[in-house]
């Protein structure tokens, strides 16, 4: 038992996993599955300045708190308590496209060359951290919702909105990936 | 099961009884048995992101596909066999309203996530998985989110 766990999961175990959280939160509590709105509740418990908002009773929602500090320590478990004991297994095309990019760290989740505390004060840390934390955060919260809140809840309840955000989502996507990222390497690296 | 169709903030919770500090604890519960799937199946990684938008891999679309068609499902029976909370409520769902921001949002989100590696869901769990420098992206996210509270009325929706 311990064996298997201790292998990388199929994505359709994770897949049932990940679905599965829909009822379940519905059942033990009449809770909709959405991650992003923990952020606006950070900010609507700590920093509200008087925006609307962030006007609203977010003691109601504690929930996703209690939910997201479980995804935080689900990542604790998981890493350190039930490590899959092989280095990661990236595409060997995806690896090719990133080296010339300047990556050389594959064995890792993620990549140490980018997510280490010494690049927080550089170039790469100002579009990796900052700017790419920043367009999330005012992303979903512009979009109304995240890959959990629109592309798995909102379309397992067909509700078509919900396509139109997962539609641009993968938009923004493939447009970073291919069209920002060479631009963003190629200043880093310069 | 119904729908809410005017919720005050997605996510919602839509339950009627007013639940104790403690009863949050199963959420916890489930967040990290999600938490621990998020790392289990890889899908916190920055390489996996960067397969799906480059299309060099299924696993993404595998999962997200799956997670929808097992969300689709269970709402299905949730419905037909009227499946009601473990306090016998009615399930209610919030609806999803229209805005352009669907569509600015979502694009800018998706830029993020290209860059990041990862919705916020996976911040949490980087964080967790000892990757501490994505605090630094997380605490960014929340002033993302702030920002937009703050330009929410000069923005098209």
């Amino acid at each position: 038992m311990l064996e298997f766990i201790k292998q990388p999961w199929h994505w359709s175990v994770a897949g049932v996993f990940i679905g599965l959280t829909v009822p379940v939160l519905l059942i033990i509590g009449n809770k909709n599955f959405g991650i992003s709105s923990s952020l606006r509740h950070i900010c609507a418990a700590c920093i509200p300045a008087n925006i609307p908002l962030f006007k609203y009773n977010w003691k109601n929602e504690i929930w996703n708190l209690f939910f997201v500090f479980g995804v935080l320590l689900g990542g604790f478990l998981g890493t350190f308590g039930l490590a899959n004991e092989a280095d990661i297994q990236v595409a060997q095309s995806t690896i090719d496209d990133l080296r010339v990019f300047g990556v050389s760290d594959f064995k890792n989740l993620m990549p140490t060359d980018i997510f280490s505390f010494d690049n927080l004060f550089t170039l790469k840390g100002l579009f990796f951290f900052i700017i790419g934390g920043f367009l999330v955060g005012f992303g979903t919260r512009y979009a109304g919702g995240c890959t959990s809140g629109h592309s798995i809840m909102g379309l397992a309840s067909l509700q078509w909105p919900s396509l139109v955000a997962t539609i641009f989502f993968m938009l923004g996507g493939f447009a970073m990936t291919h069209l920002g990222l060479p631009i963003i390497f190629n200043l880093i690296n310069k | 099961m119904k729908v809410d169709i005017n919720p005050s903030c997605d996510a919602q919770n839509e339950l009627a009884q007013r639940e104790s500090f403690l009863s949050n604890i199963k959420y916890l519960i489930v967040g990290t048995l999600f938490g621990i799937v998020f790392v289990k199946a890889e899908i916190i990684s920055w390489f996996r992101i960067q397969e799906m938008f480059r299309m060099q891999s299924f696993h993404m679309y595998g999962v997200i596909g799956t997670a929808v068609v097992v969300g689709m499902i269970s709402l299905f029976i949730i419905k037909k066999l009227n499946i009601k909370t473990l306090n016998g409520e009615e399930i209610v769902i919030a609806k999803k309203p229209f805005s352009k921001g669907l569509i600015y949002g979502g694009f800018m989100f998706g830029l993020g996530w290209a860059i990041t590696g990862a919705c916020p869901g996976p911040l949490f769990a980087q964080i967790g998985s000892g990757y501490l420098v994505v605090i630094v992206t997380f605490l960014s996210a929340v002033f993302g989110t702030w920002t937009y509270g703050l330009l929410q009325k000069h923005l098209p929706h």
